[in-house]
């Protein structure tokens, strides 16, 4: 057992039982910082693969941006539920049903292939990562039309939740 | 070594607590925050494949690596954020009107 395989270990349970943390509390801000202890439990595995751009990533948008997102958005919402009556759908136990089959499926296939065990190629230039990336997005034979209606994409949102949560309804009666 | 599967259950595992968290909250938010849990689980999968099958040093030395697996996950980033962004939007909206966000209550969207 290599110390990589240690910390691997170490960074997926960190995951893992904070998501079930996440689906299982009771309180809504307890699940939300639940939520970024499992995203950053994410970016320490997207470290682990030399992806380390994407760590940086993952913690600058996700925890950053998301996350605080959901906080705000509970905050505003707060005089809901939290202390009265059960948090979960009366067929809660359809839910762990479905998911435990899904997981159970995935888990058949993913352990049903045999090559699995393949040595990991080699990746020196795991600092080249963003350049390459950069160039991808940018290049005609690369990938520019996602990039740019990804672009799109944020715009539209952007446009759409500031109309849709603005409170316009007081300037309509002036 | 870490073998790929680890990285592969790692992430089904995530996915199906995301999913129970979907299927099974009332909370409108902590079905967002399922939602949020499972687009992680595929972004894991995307960086461990790309990782994997695609980053090795013979395709980079002849025309530069493979770039799909982290133009996926870049745009899977984004495309998350957007939809964070509009449902939470959409939430508190019909928080303001109704004074609830049990996702069994508001069981129509007009109004």
């Amino acid at each position: 057992m290599t110390s990589l395989q240690v910390v691997f270990l170490l960074a997926a349970a960190l995951t893992l039982a904070s998501a079930l943390m996440v689906v299982t509390t009771r309180r809504m801000l307890h699940a939300a910082l639940w939520l970024i202890v499992s995203l950053f439990g994410v970016a320490a595995i997207f470290a682990i693969l030399q992806a380390g751009f994407f760590a940086v990533i993952q913690v600058v948008v996700y925890i950053g941006a998301i996350a605080i997102l959901i906080i705000n958005a509970i905050m505003l919402t707060r005089r809901v539920m939290e202390d009265r009556g059960p948090q979960t759908n009366p067929i809660w136990w359809v839910a762990a049903i479905t998911s435990a089959l899904v997981g159970a499926g995935l888990l058949g296939l993913v352990l049903r292939w045999g090559a699995w065990s393949n040595p990991i190629p080699e990746f020196p230039e795991a600092a080249q990562t963003p350049l390459n990336l950069g160039k991808a997005l940018v290049s005609p034979q690369g990938f520019v039309l996602p990039f740019e209606v990804a672009s799109v994409l944020l715009l539209a949102a952007l446009i759409g939740a500031i109309f849709i949560a603005g409170n316009y309804i007081a300037l309509d009666r002036k | 070594m870490i073998p790929l599967s680890w990285y592969l259950i790692t992430a089904a595992i995530l996915f199906c607590i995301g999913l129970y968290g979907v299927l099974a909250r009332k909370n409108a938010i902590a079905v967002l925050m399922g939602v949020e849990l499972m687009l992680n689980a595929a972004n894991i999968n995307l960086l461990a494949f790309w990782r994997y099958w695609d980053s090795g040093s013979a395709a980079s030395t002849a025309a530069g690596n493979s770039m799909a697996g982290p133009v996926f996950v870049v745009i899977v980033f984004a495309t998350a954020a957007a939809e964070v962004a509009v449902g939470l939007a959409i939430i508190i909206s019909a928080y303001r009107r109704r004074a609830t966000i049990a996702a069994d209550e508001i069981a129509t969207l007009k109004g």
